[in-house]
């Protein structure tokens, strides 16, 4: 067997585990009778676990968290938008839920104290709020399990919970009622007396909140 | 876990780039040896690395979800590395043998306040020898010799990684074994 030629590529198929059973016993064969197949087969061998042998080298602590802020950011977020866009009443049902585990319910049935949003210069009389008649709101107004007054002004909306809006004697006497109270109102006016009204209201709040979150 | 890869590759294609993070964490290591092995010192294998990582992340769309996708990490690696040694002055590589060793240094380092054993000394010298030996191949077959015996590839990988034919990967396992035996047998 010509050692350079035919010899050495037998062991690199040895060593690539390529060999047939014939070559395998071919190549035994050679290497019992000629010693300089035989150390250069051992150098092969030793070289590969030398090489073998080098430690693997590990990334350094902080790759991920490299990696990761280098990531460009738009396909995320665009991906949540797209979600709620298409699926707007999976995303109202899913608040739904979480409202009626989050205590909404409960808060409707035991919480009946009147409670406004805000207090100052307001006047709170038998479940009645009152906006005396010196005073505008500035902003908007939000009252619960109470009736409300306005005998000054409110600039912003109007929300009432479990409640309505008290008119006052000369504007019922007025034909134009309905206009007059709006009138002191700059924003809209809702009133909410069921409890799934209330309830969408929170959705419709939750939502608007997350589009301002996700369009920001 | 190619399973589990291909449970994460499909979130990530949906939009959620926190199962990245799985990913990368899960092959950092590998692709890091691949592009230290190849390129020689940590500060660019870390930068190639990280290209690597973010590439597949902009590109996984184009990943066939079919085929394993280690393969087309390593491919975007290597292809990455082989391009910057490319790139690279041709009187860089004398310089490259020298600088290339300050990735291994830390096992010295870790080692700074306790006596390094004789043996370890030179252990970490004779790493230092072969990993230097291995940078001194010509990129083509240090590509098959990183992959074939540091990270363990079939030839079969190998080939689809380099996208060459498994004769060819062959060819150049033999070759770069033989230079290394040569530089290597008096060790
Ligand atoms: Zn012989």
């Amino acid at each position: 067997m010509n050692c350079k030629e035919e010899a050495i590529a037998l062991m690199h198929k040895y060593l690539d585990d390529d060999l047939t059973q014939p070559e395998e016993k071919k190549l035994r064969l050679h290497l019992q009778s000629c010693s300089e197949c035989q150390a250069h087969f051992h150098e092969l061998k030793r070289t590969i676990s030398l090489v073998k042998s080098s430690s693997a080298v590990s990334a350094p602590e902080n790759f991920i968290a490299d990696v990761m802020s280098n990531l460009p950011q738009q396909k995320k977020r665009n991906h949540y938008i797209r979600w709620f866009r298409n699926h707007p009443f999976s995303t109202a049902a899913a608040v739904f839920f979480l409202m009626m585990f989050g205590g909404v319910f409960s808060a409707w049935t035991e919480d009946q104290q009147v409670t406004v949003s805000k207090q100052e210069n307001l006047v709170i009389q038998n479940q009645v709020v009152i906006v005396p008649e010196d005073v505008t709101v500035d902003g908007d107004l939000v009252v619960r399990n109470g009736d409300l007054r306005i005998d000054g002004a409110v600039n912003g909306d109007v929300t009432i919970i479990n409640g309505d809006i008290l008119e006052k004697k000369r504007v019922q006497d007025s034909p134009l009622d309905g206009e007059k109270y709006m009138a002191y109102v700059s924003g809209e006016v809702n009133e909410v007396n069921q409890v799934f009204e209330w309830m969408w209201y929170h959705v419709k709040e939750t939502l608007e909140g997350v589009f301002a979150l996700g369009n920001r | 876990m190619e399973t589990l890869i291909k449970q994460k590759i499909k979130e990530i294609k949906k939009g959620d780039q926190a199962a990245f993070e799985d990913v990368v964490s899960f092959y950092q290591h590998k692709v890091y040896q691949i592009c230290f092995r190849m390129i020689g010192n940590a500060h660019e294998a870390e930068d190639l690395a990280q290209e690597a990582f973010i590439r597949a992340y902009t590109n996984i769309d184009r990943f066939d979800e079919r085929r394993k996708f280690s393969t087309w990490l390593y491919r975007i690696a290597t292809n990455l590395t082989i391009d910057r040694i490319r790139k690279k002055k041709p009187d860089y590589f004398l310089d490259a043998e020298v600088k290339g060793t300050e990735g291994l240094n830390m096992y010295s380092q870790l080692a700074a306040d306790q006596a390094l054993p004789e043996e370890e000394v030179e252990s970490l010298e004779l790493q230092t020898y072969i990993h230097k030996e291995i940078l001194a191949l010509p990129p083509k077959y240090r590509s098959v010799i990183v992959l074939r015996f540091l990270d363990e590839l079939s030839l079969q990988e190998i080939a689809e990684v380099l996208e060459i034919p498994v004769g060819t990967v062959k060819t150049r396992i033999h070759r770069g074994r033989e230079t290394l035996r040569k530089r290597l047998r008096h060790v």
